[in-house]
C-alpha cells in the first residue's frame, strides 16, 4: 500500500511555542549543538491501488483545506512513500 | 420571543452556560446540535467555548466541516448574527468568517482570570449595548488563545474599525496588538476569547465596583444582540 507524506510546518513569522519549549529541554539533556526548533507535523495518507495525478491532486487539495491553515501554517513537502514492508496485497 | 442557538459540538463545555446567559438576557435559548441539518428558526447564534472534535488537527478545525456549520456559514453571510467565543471564536476564523487565527499562547501556559478589555467598536450586533472605550472584565480561559494576523489584513482590520476589543492591563497569551475579538465587515458576526456567559448574574460573575464576583459585564452581549435583532424585525417605516 502506498502513502502519500504531507508535511505542514508553522509559518516561519509565526512564533512556535512548542519547538520553544522542545528547544529549551534539548540543552537540559546535554544537547547543546541546537540553537532552535520548530515543531510541524506530518500526515501520512494511505492509499489503496496506485497514486495517480488525481491521487496527488486530491492530496494537495486536503492538504490545503484541513490540514493546514494557511493563516498560521504552509503545507512544506506532498511526497509518495511505497510500503517497505511488504504487506500482502 | 427572540430566539438564540447555541451549537454544542463534541467537547463543547461552556453550551449550558451560555444557554443561561441567554435566558437570563431575557431571550429563548435554543439548543442546536453539531450535526443537524437546520437552524430552527433561531434569530441569533453562538458557539461557545471548550473543545471540539479534540482540537487534535487544530483547534476548531473539523468544528468548521460539522453540518450545522455549513448552514451557520452560509446564514452568517446573509447577516444572521453570530457569536463565536473561545473555541467557537477559532471555529469562527477556521471557516474564514473571521481573519487570523488562534496558536498556543506564548507562555505556552493554560490561563484562567479575570481580565479586563476595552470594548472598541460599539457598532456590531453583539456591542451594541457598550459605550465607545467603555472597561469591561470577564473570565478568559484558554491554552490556544494567542491571535496572529497577517501584517495586510491587520492593517484591514484597523482601517475598518474591525477591532471589537483590546486587553487592557495584562496581554495575557501574546496576542498581536492586544486584540481579544474581532468583527467581519458587515458587523454581524463576532469572536473574542473571554467569555462574556460567565459573567451574566450577581454573585457568579468576576469581582466589580459592587463587590466580590458581582459582574455582569458580560450582559451586554446577549443585551446587544437582543435588540439588534428586535430592530431587523421592526416593520420598515415609510
Amino acid at each position: 500500500m502506498a502513502r502519500v507524506i504531507v508535511d505542514v510546518m508553522p509559518k516561519p513569522e509565526i512564533l512556535d511555542p512548542q519547538g520553544k519549549a522542545v528547544a529549551s529541554a534539548l540543552p537540559r539533556l546535554g544537547f547543546t549543538q541546537f540553537a532552535a526548533v520548530r515543531q510541524g507535523k506530518r500526515f501520512e495518507l494511505e492509499v489503496e491501488g496506485p497514486v495517480d495525478q488525481a491521487v496527488l491532486d486530491a492530496a494537495q487539495q486536503a492538504a490545503t483545506t484541513l490540514l493546514s491553515n494557511p493563516v498560521i501554517e504552509d503545507v512544506v513537502a506532498i511526497r509518495v512513500e511505497g510500503d517497505q514492508g511488504g504487506a500482502a496485497q | 420571543m427572540i430566539r438564540i442557538g447555541v451549537i454544542t459540538f463534541p467537547g463543547t463545555l461552556d453550551d449550558r452556560d451560555a444557554l443561561r446567559a441567554v435566558r437570563v438576557a431575557g431571550a429563548e435559548g435554543v439548543p442546536l446540535w453539531h450535526a443537524d441539518k437546520n437552524l430552527h428558526q433561531v434569530d441569533a447564534v453562538i458557539l461557545p467555548g471548550g473543545f471540539s472534535y479534540g482540537d487534535y488537527l487544530r483547534a476548531g478545525a473539523i468544528a468548521r466541516f460539522a453540518p450545522v456549520m455549513e448552514l451557520v456559514i452560509d446564514q452568517a453571510k446573509q447577516g444572521l448574527p453570530v457569536l463565536g467565543i473561545c473555541n467557537g471564536f477559532q471555529v469562527l476564523t477556521e471557516s474564514h468568517l473571521l481573519p487570523g487565527s488562534m496558536i498556543k499562547n506564548n507562555h505556552r501556559t493554560f490561563i484562567c482570570r479575570e481580565q479586563a478589555l476595552s470594548v472598541e467598536n460599539t457598532a456590531t450586533a453583539w456591542t451594541n449595548q457598550f459605550t465607545p472605550g467603555q472597561r469591561i472584565t470577564i473570565p478568559i480561559k484558554n491554552q490556544d488563545g494567542q491571535f496572529v494576523v497577517s501584517d495586510q489584513q491587520l492593517a484591514e482590520l484597523k482601517a475598518e474599525g474591525r477591532i471589537v476589543f483590546r486587553y487592557r492591563g495584562w496581554n495575557p497569551n501574546g496576542s498581536r496588538e492586544d486584540i481579544a475579538g474581532v468583527t467581519n465587515q458587515a458587523g454581524n458576526v463576532v469572536g473574542l476569547m473571554p467569555h462574556p456567559e460567565h459573567a451574566v448574574e450577581p454573585g457568579f460573575g468576576p469581582d466589580g465596583a459592587a463587590g466580590p464576583r458581582q459582574g455582569t459585564d458580560g450582559l451586554g452581549f446577549f443585551a446587544s444582540v437582543i435588540r439588534h435583532v428586535a430592530g431587523i424585525k421592526q416593520p420598515v417605516a415609510a
